[in-house]
Formats: C-alpha cells, sequence, structure tokens
C-alpha cells in the first residue's frame, strides 16, 4: 500500500466509524440512563430514513429540511415508544424491557415491509455531499469529509449538554440513581424523554447519511447498523459518550483495513465487529473508557 | 403541617405498615424510633411519594398528597433525605448542590442559598469541585443535608443522618439540625440514637412491626420504661 491508498483508506475507515459512532451514542445514551439495550435503535434509524426520503422525494424538500425533518419526527418516535413500551416496565425485571425492545424492533421492520414495501428506494445523494475531490491519486467524496465533521460537532455538543448544563447534570445524576434524583424535584420521565429524543434523532441523521453512502434504503437497513453500532457502544463502555465514538471509530478503522490489507478475508468483514465484541467481554468487559460494571 | 391517617404499606407479602397515625405540627421536630425493620423508612418513603400505600391518606399542608410524585412533594417543600445519604457520586459537591435546588429559579437566591450552605458546612466549601463519591461518610452526610437545604424545605424529612457516623460528627449533625429548625424549618427525624434524638425531639413516636405502639413527648418517652430497655439500652 503505498501513501495515497493508505490515507485514501484512513478516510474511508474515518467516514464508516464515524457513522457507527453517531448511531452508537444513541445506544450508549439510552443505555447509560436506564441500563436499557434499545434493541429497537436500529429500526428507528430506518424509519428516520424513509421520513427523510418521503421529505425529499414526495415533499421536493432541500435536503436540510428533509434531514431536520426527519431528526425531529425521529425524536418524536424514540419518545413515543419509551412511553409506549419501555415506561410501563420501569420497574419491572430489565429482562422485560429488554425482550419489549427485541419485540418493537421486530415490530418496527415488519411495519416498515408492510408500509413501505419490500423494495428498496434509490436514496439521492445531494449535491454538496456528492462532490469528488481528485488530489494526485487521492479520491475523496466531500460526503466522506463531512460526516466526520458532523460527528465531531455533534459529539462536541453532546459533551457540552452533558458536562455544562443543569439539563446534563439531572442526566448524570439519574444515570446512577434514579430513585434519588426524583427528591430532587426532578421529574426522571422527562429527562428519559429528552434522552430519547436526542438518541433517535441522532439514529436518523446517522441512518441518513448511512443511505447515502449506499445510496438505497430499505425496510431492514437498519439492523446491520444497529448491531454494529451497539458493538461499538460496547467497545467504547457503554453508556459513555466519548466511548462510543472511539469504538466506532475503532471498528471502522478496522472493518476498512481488514479489506485493504487482506482483501481475501473481505467477505469476514461484517464478522469483525462480532469477533472484537467476544474479544472485548472476554478481556475487557468494561470497554475501552468504561470504569466500572454495571452489576 | 403533616397528617397521616391509618397508612398502611404492603410489599408483595409483607405488610411494612398497618393503620399508622402520625401528625407533625408546624414548627416542631418529630422523631420517630423503632427497631430494624420496624417500617421506619417506609413512613417516610410513603411520605415523601416514593413508595405508593396500600390504603390511609395522607395531608401536607392541608391538602392531600398520597399517592403524588416525589418529585413534585419536593417542589412544594416536602424534602426528604434519603436513608444511606444516597449523593450522587459521579457529580461534584457544587454539582450535587446545585442539583438540590433544581427545580428553584437560579441565579442570586441560589447563589446566597449555596453560600449559606458553604456557611453552616465550610468542609464542603474547601471541597466543592471534588467527586462527591471521594467524601468522607461524615462529609457526605454533610452534602446530603446541604443538598435538601437547596431546595428551601418547609417540611425536612431525615432518615437516620446520623449513621455510621462518630461521635463528635453525630454531635454535629445534631447541632445542626437544631439549627435548620431554628430558621424556621419543620423536621421529621429518624433516628437510632433515640437518646440523642429524644433530647432535640417535640414529640416522638415509637413503631413497631408496623404499628405506632407509643407516642409522646420526647421527655415523655425517654422517661418511658419500656423505650429505656428497648432503645436506650438500660435496664
Ligand atoms: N422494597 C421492599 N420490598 C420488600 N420488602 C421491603 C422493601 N422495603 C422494605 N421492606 C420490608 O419492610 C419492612 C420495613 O422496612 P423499613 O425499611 O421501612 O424498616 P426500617 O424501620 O427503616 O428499618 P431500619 O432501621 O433497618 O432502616 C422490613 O421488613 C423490610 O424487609
Ligand atoms: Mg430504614
Amino acid at each position: 500500500m503505498d501513501g495515497a491508498q493508505l490515507l485514501q483508506q484512513i478516510i474511508n475507515g474515518l467516514t464508516l466509524g464515524s457513522l457507527y459512532a453517531l448511531i452508537a451514542i444513541g445506544y450508549t445514551m439510552v443505555y447509560g440512563i436506564l441500563r436499557l439495550i434499545n434493541f429497537a435503535h436500529g429500526d428507528v434509524l430506518m424509519v428516520g430514513c424513509y421520513l427523510a426520503w418521503f421529505g425529499a422525494v414526495q415533499f421536493g424538500l432541500p435536503w436540510w429540511a428533509a434531514l431536520m425533518g426527519s431528526m425531529a419526527l425521529t425524536a418524536l418516535l424514540g419518545v413515543l415508544i419509551d412511553q409506549g413500551a419501555y415506561r410501563p416496565l420501569r420497574s419491572a425485571p430489565r429482562i422485560s424491557a429488554l425482550i419489549t425492545a427485541i419485540g418493537v424492533s421486530f415490530f418496527l421492520e415488519n411495519l416498515g415491509l408492510v408500509v413501505f414495501g419490500g423494495r428498496p428506494k434509490a436514496f439521492e445523494r445531494p449535491e454538496i455531499f456528492n462532490q469528488l475531490y481528485q488530489i494526485g491519486d487521492l479520491r475523496v467524496l466531500s460526503h466522506s469529509v463531512w460526516v466526520p465533521i458532523i460527528t465531531a460537532l455533534v459529539l462536541a455538543g453532546l459533551l457540552w449538554m452533558i458536562y455544562r448544563t443543569r439539563l446534563g447534570m439531572a442526566m448524570r445524576a439519574l444515570s446512577r440513581d434514579l430513585v434519588t434524583v426524583q427528591l430532587m424535584g426532578i421529574d426522571t420521565n422527562r429527562v428519559v424523554a429528552v434522552t430519547f429524543a436526542l438518541g433517535s434523532a441522532l439514529a436518523a441523521a446517522g441512518g441518513i447519511f448511512w443511505a447515502m453512502k449506499y445510496p438505497q434504503i430499505n425496510p431492514l437497513m437498519g439492523v446491520l447498523p444497529g448491531l454494529k453500532a451497539f458493538v461499538a457502544a460496547v467497545l467504547g463502555g457503554i453508556g459513555n459518550v466519548v466511548g462510543a465514538v472511539l469504538g466506532g471509530l475503532m471498528l471502522g478503522f478496522g472493518e476498512i483495513m481488514l479489506v485493504a490489507l487482506w482483501p481475501e478475508l473481505a467477505g469476514y468483514r461484517d464478522a469483525l465487529a462480532f469477533v472484537l465484541l467476544i474479544g472485548f467481554l472476554l478481556f475487557r468487559p468494561s470497554g475501552i473508557l468504561g470504569q466500572e460494571l454495571p452489576s | 403541617m403533616l397528617e397521616v391517617r391509618g397508612l398502611s404499606v404492603r410489599y408483595g407479602g409483607i405488610q411494612a405498615l398497618q393503620g399508622v397515625d402520625l401528625t407533625v405540627a408546624q414548627g416542631e421536630i418529630v422523631c420517630l424510633i423503632g427497631a430494624n425493620g420496624a417500617g421506619k423508612s417506609t413512613l417516610l418513603g410513603a411520605v415523601s411519594g416514593l413508595i405508593k400505600p396500600t390504603a390511609g391518606a395522607i395531608a401536607y399542608e392541608g391538602r392531600p398528597i398520597a399517592g403524588h410524585k416525589a418529585s413534585r412533594l419536593s417542589r412544594q417543600g416536602l424534602i426528604l433525605v434519603p436513608e444511606g445519604r444516597r449523593v450522587f457520586a459521579n457529580l461534584s459537591v457544587e454539582e450535587n448542590l446545585i442539583l438540590g435546588g433544581y427545580f428553584r429559579p437560579r441565579g442570586r437566591e441560589q447563589q446566597a442559598d449555596m453560600a449559606e450552605v458553604f456557611d453552616t458546612f465550610p468542609r464542603l466549601a474547601e471541597r466543592r469541585r471534588q467527586a462527591a463519591g471521594t467524601l468522607s461518610g461524615g462529609e457526605q452526610q454533610m452534602l446530603a443535608l446541604g443538598r435538601a437545604l437547596m431546595g428551601r424545605p418547609r417540611l425536612l424529612m431525615m432518615d437516620e443522618p446520623s449513621l455510621g457516623l462518630a461521635p463528635l460528627m453525630v454531635a454535629e449533625v445534631f447541632g445542626v439540625i437544631r439549627r435548620i429548625h431554628q430558621r424556621g424549618v419543620t423536621v421529621l427525624l429518624i433516628e437510632q440514637n433515640a437518646a440523642a434524638a429524644l433530647a432535640i425531639a417535640h414529640r416522638g413516636y415509637v413503631l413497631e412491626v408496623g404499628r405506632v405502639v407509643l407516642s409522646g413527648s420526647g421527655r415523655e418517652l425517654a422517661s418511658d420504661g419500656r423505650v429505656q430497655r428497648a432503645y436506650l439500652g438500660m435496664d
């Protein structure tokens, strides 16, 4: 591999990793607060992509309006899922909520098949993300430049929110002690709702940029990125936002480098995530940044 | 200020409270004593809104509150310092205090409240940026009290504030309770340390397996033979 190729792969890894990161953030935030692995997260992403598609194709909205509209509606969907499916189980054993999450996932996938049909829809890349830059042998799509930038901005905004605002303070407190925060006059349901809204909106954004990469969408498209993002969240130390981003980047780089260095192993690319997952669960179950294990 | 009538709480098969009557008048210090498992924490949990009663009525400042959410009651000045302190270990001392006044308007008034807490507990001021989890047990208890004060309680309920503290620290905590009371806060207190508690309480209740078996003024209870034998370690 020469220098240009290496740089090319680094950019590819950064883009893919950033996409995983955007999706993993929602997983990790919900887990951090409720100790719930929201298996429907990937399917929420899928709904977000369809909403953006409808906005852009059916209503002719500019891409940024379709993106914003989709993020807002997907945030609402996340809140509704929490209130309808998870909230009644807040004091039930954790396994009940986990099983419910799997049920919500199947429900959204099948609802998607019925409502949107099984045939993939073309998802056009807006002009701004479709510029091709050629520098020597290096060919970079503007999409690959924007995605890491957007991810970095999202991360910075989230960290500011979590560590510098009162809402973030309430979130950090709630993640440790759901009962005692109520004694502070804090409505826990509202804090949880904000968490679901943020996580789901980011899933929509991540999904939309994911869809621009390929560029098509289908009702089962959320499964693979959802699973990978879950692995990324665990690798980073689930519950930790910075960890989710590091885990996403690690996974993205890992996959790209695997294929670049050993092209004959390309077929095992999707298996890498699970090999890493098993490896981490065996040797460092708390993840890159996790300090302690939740029981 | 607080009126509890016929309060019952059941956890599955366990009847933790059965028909408890209790009143706290404005400006009083009322103390609740009883053996482990008598239902003291359950009583404060039900009053604070954390535990749903199975029967009975609770009135706070004349209005029925049974079944109201804990977050709502805290906003109305009915504030509990929970058993075991429960400070937010991952947050700094200052952040814990800010959370205690989370629902109150921020700004000058909150600054003043925090200055007052730091005045009452100078050790907290020195450690304001330190993570609460790194405080000693006694310091954590002070933080739990300070955090509750940030919400400007009208009725402050405390569940065993002196638990696990060295004698000097216990004396300090009781001194602080007295000062909080002098500022016009009504106090409902659970204590294992019955002698110290009855000494500062106007009235007290003795709870045994979910029922009130005895009540009276602090002095009456302290001189009652049964209380002396069971809770004051005299024979
Ligand atoms: N969440 C719960 N589930 C089931 N039983 C409970 C629960 N909480 C308390 N109990 C039971 O209710 C009874 C009263 O408990 P409670 O905590 O109110 O006692 P307490 O007087 O505060 O005791 P201590 O002095 O040890 O703190 C006990 O028998 C306890 O085992
Ligand atoms: Mg107790």
